[in-house]
């Protein structure tokens, strides 16, 4: 053997035993019956995928559509002018970016924990807010989509702006100018010429938030309460208290197939080869 | 005026973007329980010390992160060399594929793996499971960090000091190794964060022995706001930040 192929030999272990095969079981278990004390039976049946059309989960799946494509949008809402300010504040650039990036590299469950700290009853906004006296029983601001919300766009902002940040510092300068000196007022500079070629990191950045933001558990989970149930959710759902193996292992598959296919569909895209 | 419009919403973005850890920091260092401010303290700290079950957590989250950023370090350093020598594209794309999968699907299918191997064998869920599925996710961090600087490196390096007599191993052992250095220790680092902070994948293949601090952390998150809490993250967020500082220096050297 070479040296090559001695080097593979974990690697290869690894995808095989801990990432492929446990999907493989996920797929099986999805077309498998729920046993009697959890876990899975034969005979195999499409049950699992069949019952997703009732409409019950019907409105999970919309509502998770719902609230990442909202995600998606306040996103590119506010890292479109963020991006555009980085890449335009000459040597100031790598701090801004550093400034986008820092946030990040602290630990997920913090950031979101920091979202319950600011938004539940006795928080910090409902507690300023009652000792300003403008208002007299605390708003109801944690526990609704509104937070999940919050929280996502929080969590996922930084993957907007990087992309769009690098597909407006490569764009040429002299497009905009030139747009200018033809007596192009700046909003009609920004509309024509900046945002179209500005389309590949927008849409390197939506796929990157929306993808994540589908198969959120976490965020809706300590944000949302009990409420606010997302695919994430049914899925922990299904494996945990419900105990139904079969119907989270059908749910997980959609997630998973959904999150591959937009990836794909973006990576065959002309604007992923410009960017990558 | 245009230019001034997009700095104030940019300035308000970035305030966004740091607020919320900001007065999570400060309000660790407020004396009073409650969301007002009444003075300075470490009360909140000293409590964070005393109790056994975030230090029990902590103590599983360091011996799960050490042991699984070893081996996923190892594997990935490895891995990375061999697809340098020829691309090895399925198993790139199952490593990808490992980064982009949502990470309560990768939480129960590792799950579903590990109850149906048990079927067989007489185990329980432990300690070592969790480091397995550390494993599995952290190694294609490691795979893209190593990659990044080999991608740099002169195919010749390697050629010439086999030309010299020097056997293959050797060669890598002797020459490559030492140039990959730096990107080694960097992912490592990024294996050790990536480890540290799993709460989705780690609570599912957990048992009942090896509850980890974000474990900790979300049960109390969930049970409501304690400015324990508040102490616990800012000192996490200040050991993350040194942590990635430290790999990012390493990556740019």
């Amino acid at each position: 053997m070479t040296l090559r192929s001695w080097s593979l030999l974990p690697v290869r272990l690894v995808a095989t035993v801990l990432l492929g095969a446990p999907l493989g079981i996920v797929l099986v278990y999805s077309l498998l019956t729920r046993g009697d004390y959890g876990g899975v039976e034969f005979p195999w049946t499409a049950e699992s995928f069949t019952r997703l059309l009732d409409p019950l989960y019907l409105g999970i799946l919309w509502r998770s559509l719902w609230i990442a494509t909202s995600a998606t949008v306040i996103c590119a809402l506010a890292g479109f002018p963020l991006a555009l300010f980085i890449a335009r504040s000459g040597r100031w650039r790598n701090l801004w970016l550093q400034l986008v990036l820092l946030p990040f590299w602290t630990s997920f469950l913090v950031r979101t924990y920091a979202w319950i700290f600011i938004l539940r009853d006795t928080g910090l906004v409902n507690t300023t807010l009652l000792s300003l006296g403008l208002i007299h029983k605390p708003l109801p601001l944690l526990y609704n989509d509104g937070a999940v919300l919050a929280g996502l766009v929080y969590n996922y902002l930084p993957f907007f702006v990087l992309p769009l940040y690098a597909t407006l510092e490569r764009l040429d300068g002299a497009l905009p100018e030139a747009a200018a000196d033809l007596g192009a007022p700046p909003w009609r500079t920004l509309w024509r010429v900046t945002l179209p070629l500005s389309k590949p990191g927008i849409v390197a950045g939506s796929v990157l938030v929306f993808v994540p933001c589908l198969g959120a558990y976490l965020t809706p989970d300590l944000l949302g309460g009990g409420k606010t149930v997302m695919l994430g959710n049914l899925v922990q759902n299904q494996f945990t208290s419900a105990r139904d193996w079969p119907f989270g292992a059908a749910v997980s598959m959609v997630v998973l197939l959904v999150s591959a296919l937009l990836l794909a569909a973006f990576l065959r895209h002309r604007t992923a080869q410009e960017l990558l | 005026m245009k230019g001034r419009g997009l700095g104030v919403w940019a300035a308000l973005t970035l305030v966004f973007l740091h607020a919320p850890l900001l007065v999570l920091v400060l309000f660790s260092f407020n004396s009073s329980r409650f969301t007002v401010w009444e003075g300075f303290s470490f009360t909140w700290y000293q409590a964070a010390l005393a109790d056994p079950q975030l230090a029990e957590g902590l103590l599983n989250s360091i011996v799960i992160a050490a042991f699984a950023s070893v081996i996923a370090t190892v594997i990935g350093t490895l891995a990375a060399y061999g697809m340098w020598k020829r691309p090895a594209t399925w198993l790139a794309g199952t490593l990808y594929l490992s980064l982009l999968t949502p990470e309560i699907v990768t939480g129960v299918s590792l799950l579903a793996l590990f109850q149906w191997t048990f079927r067989y064998l007489n185990l329980h869920l432990g300690l070592y499971t969790v480091i397995a599925a550390h494993v599995a996710f952290s190694v294609a961090y490691v795979m893209i960090v190593v990659s990044a600087r080999l991608r740099q490196y002169d195919r010749s390096l390697e050629e010439a000091a086999m030309d010299l007599g020097a056997t293959e191993w050797s060669a890598f052992r002797r020459v490559t190794l030492p140039y990959l250095a730096p990107a080694v220790a960097a992912a490592a680092l990024l294996a050790l964060v990536v480890s540290f902070d799993d709460y989705v994948i780690t609570s599912l293949v957990a048992g009942v022995d090896s509850e980890t601090l974000p474990m900790v952390v979300y049960a109390m998150a969930r049970r409501g706001v304690s400015p324990i809490l508040n102490a616990v993250s800012a000192f996490v967020v200040v050991v993350f930040g040194a942590l990635i500082v430290a790999s990012q220096r390493l990556q740019e050297s």
